[in-house]
């Protein structure tokens, strides 16, 4: 029977799993293996300037392509800057499948150059992984890693290949078929459950329905649709499920959560009926447990088992992947009778809705509804912190759009490589990240791969000179005191007791020229427009605005952390 | 939610996967997740390929829930019993050494060996060795009644193994 090294059995794994692009960054436990991805055409390879940034691009390639996102890093310090990107996929159930250069398995153990253990490192971050041990193994278990990332509720998986093994001849026949006695992704939905908690909805009052980004995950939008014109029962929306319905269907309320719409805040504070899908009921969303949903019974439907009454009681739990229980769903729902609760929803819609302060000259508020005006389509990518909120608060999301960040790790310097990543995926799609001055500056160096990839992407900076989320808690519980946020501190404004501060560093605009990207500078409201007009004309690099914002721009409405509805801060 | 709410030791089996770092897996669940690890055992099973482990821990009934279902999504655990309302027997092995003894003490340690069905393993010029096999609470009264009679004691126990029962409603 032939023999081929694991290096090429890699590759064959590769194409036989479909693999069209691999995000690698290389070095000496990989040498090899890029020497074999050097010997085909088929799967296209991105080099990007850091493996955190890489992992990123993986990640926002999968969440808006659906296939597994494939990362190949070296050994020790290249495994060991996939680790926030590893836990930015697994808390948004991002498939992945990462593989890391080991040294050869006679060195492991001996504090060997570039060693680390990074299965131990990354073991509660990952959904798997596994240091290849024998090179017999190695087809089974790359076939095995495809299925475990994508089947259930997603997740990055890791596979550590030791130098050695690589390079051993062995079978050349990669696996057709999976069998793990431990792992059986549950693919059916309990009917019993689901016409119970149908029935509830019926009966109910006030029912309201909870969207999180399971929904999205699943691709069951559509079917979501059908349940909720056909029920017409209000919905309201994580930052991650925002999309799971157009934002401009009558029948959506807002955002829930810290930085939710009073609206759906005070809708799921008086619902009879919480009917939640894909969510994992996070401290963001919930604020303090008591007080939350308080008068409804709740229902639960999500892929993972452990989601399911882990931070609040679930009155009926539903084990299920939601594209499937809603679409059995919708073959069994009637209208429910909602005019009166809608008609109290609409009111406090008109009570408190969102906006913005316009007395600055330059609103976030403003940048946002001129996206909404301008792309019909489009993947939107943020960072994280106040744009980012604000962005989930104000941006439209329509069957052609979709929106994706770092909901559950929060993980700043996403935001930019993950535009990179979507944009890969999607090359016939607008694609625009929008990122603060302090993500910005993490991982700024894709500017390299953007620009060498030819990505026309549109980077919105909202510069405001400050890191503003943490500002904005320091205005509000600190007393105004801005410690570690000030973006333009440093031995001058020491130096002056305050009094003094140099120029903002970097100048955004030349810096994106600096790679040949081009750079634009809005400071203006009607400046606005043009900017986005000739950010579009600009379709071979990429494009950065620099969009500058009053630093006291605020994120509101707000919920203090842990805590109620009726601490909601609506403005100071 | 309260956490003293129904919080009391409870055990668990787990049919894992005979790999390397499966242990460091489940151990660093439970530290990683806050759980309480009381006491973990692990051993191969007629399987080479399977090992078994018996953990106990104590939890109040939403967190027991919780560790159930964390146990359960991951790739390498193959099942998991919970022994709440099963009848298993269970039982934990206990070595006590007893150092600087005078014979008035090891005719004690004889007694205390047939009082508790225990085993004199080993025996020295002035110290003993004692093996008892029996559930932990009652290794928990040795120790501590050992720990009183004689001063220079050395203990080292093996944790709880479990298995389910056949027809005994003993524990």
């Amino acid at each position: 029977m032939k023999q081929i090294s694991g290096n090429k059995l890699l590759v064959k794994a590769l194409k036989e799993e479909g693999v069209e692009m691999l995000f690698g960054y290389p070095g000496a436990c990989t040498i090899d293996l890029s020497d074999e991805l050097y010997k085909q055409k088929d799967i296209s390879i991105i080099l990007p300037r850091h493996e955190q940034a890489l992992v990123h691009e993986a990640d926002a390639y999968a969440r808006t392509t659906g296939k597994v996102g494939v990362c190949l890093v070296t050994s020790g310090p290249g495994a060991t800057n996939l680790v926030t990107g590893l836990a930015t996929a697994n808390y948004d159930s991002v498939p992945l499948v990462c593989f890391t250069g080991q040294v050869a398995r006679h060195l492991i153990g001996n504090d060997a150059f570039q060693e680390v253990d990074i299965v131990g490192i990354t073991r509660s971050i990952t959904k798997y992984g596994v240091t290849v041990r024998n090179r017999e193994d190695l087809g089974r278990i790359i076939k095995e890693a495809f299925y475990i990332a994508r089947t259930g509720r997603p997740g990055p998986v890791l596979i550590d290949l030791p130098k050695d093994v690589m390079a051993e001849l062995g079978s050349a026949e990669y696996p057709k078929t999976v069998n793990i006695r431990g792992y059986k992704p549950n693919t059916s939905v309990h009917m019993g459950q689901l016409k119970k908690s149908i029935k509830m909805l019926q009966k109910a009052k006030n029912p309201l329905f909870l969207a999180g980004g399971g929904v999205i995950i699943a691709r069951a939008q559509e079917a979501f649709l059908e349940v909720v014109n056909k029920t017409q029962v209000p919905v309201v929306t994580t930052v991650m499920g925002r999309g799971a319905i157009p934002t401009n269907h009558p029948l959506f309320v807002g955002n829930l959560g810290m930085h939710g719409a009073y609206a759906a805040n005070e809708a799921v504070s008086n619902c009879d009926l919480l009917f939640s899908i894909g969510t994992r009921f996070n401290d963001r969303i919930t604020g303090k447990l008591h007080e939350f949903a308080p008068h409804a019974q709740i229902v639960h439907i999500d892929i993972d088992t452990a989601s399911i009454s882990r931070n609040i009681h679930v009155d009926i739990p539903i084990v299920a992947d939601a594209r499937e229980a809603l679409t059995k769903m919708a073959a069994y729902v009637e209208e429910c009778h909602t005019k009166r609760w809608l008609s109290q929803i609409d009111a406090w819609k008109k009570e408190h809705p969102l906006t913005m302060r316009r007395n600055s000259s330059l609103s976030p508020m403003d940048i946002i509804n001129e996206m909404n005006r301008q792309f019909d389509e489009a993947i939107i990518v943020t960072d994280v912190g106040q744009h980012q909120m604000l962005v989930a608060q104000y941006a439209e999301i329509t069957e052609k759009k979709r929106l994706i960040m770092s909901g559950g790790l929060g993980t700043m310097g996403y935001g930019f490589p993950g535009a990179i990543g979507a944009k890969l995926g999607n090359p016939d799609k607008p694609v625009i990240a929008i990122s603060g001055d302090g993500g910005m500056q993490m991982n700024i160096q894709e500017f390299a791969t953007a620009v060498l990839e030819e990505l026309p992407i549109i980077l919105c900076v909202f510069n405001n000179e400050y890191l503003g989320m943490v500002r904005q808690w320091q205005k509000l519980f600190y007393g105004k005191r801005y410690a570690m946020t000030n973006l333009k501190a440093g031995a001058l404004s020491r130096r002056t007791d305050g009094q003094e501060y140099p120029e903002y560093t970097p100048d955004f605009v030349k810096l994106a020229e600096s790679y040949g990207a081009k750079g634009l500078r809005v400071t203006k409201k009607d400046e606005i427009a043009a900017a986005f007009e000739a950010a579009k004309a600009n379709t071979k690099t990429p494009t950065l605005i620099e969009f500058i914002i009053d630093p006291e721009e605020m994120v509101y409405p707000m919920i203090k952390p842990g805590g109620t509805l009726e601490d909601m801060i609506m403005d100071c | 939610m309260d956490m003293q709410n129904g919080m009391k030791k409870r055990w668990i089996s787990l049919y894992v996967e005979n790999q390397v770092g499966v242990l460091s897996k489940i151990s660093g669940l439970f530290a990683g997740k806050s759980y309480n690890l009381d006491s973990l055992t692990v051993g191969t099973t007629e399987d080479p390929t399977v090992s078994r482990m018996t953990i106990a821990t104590v939890a109040d009934d939403e967190t027991f829930e919780q560790i159930k279902k964390q146990l359960n999504r991951m790739v390498e655990v193959i099942k998991v019993i919970d022994f709440t309302d099963v009848f298993v027997r269970m039982k934990e092995i206990l070595y006590v050494k007893v150092r600087k003894c005078t014979p008035e003490d090891k005719a004690e340690c004889f007694q205390i060996a047939t009082t508790f069905k225990a085993k004199v393993i080993d025996y020295g010029h002035d110290s003993l060795l004692l093996e008892f096999v029996q559930t932990a609470t009652k290794n928990d009264a040795v120790v501590k009644l050992m720990k009183e009679e004689f001063g220079n004691i050395e203990v080292v126990r093996g944790g709880s193994v479990g298995i389910e029962s056949i027809s005994y409603m003993e524990r």
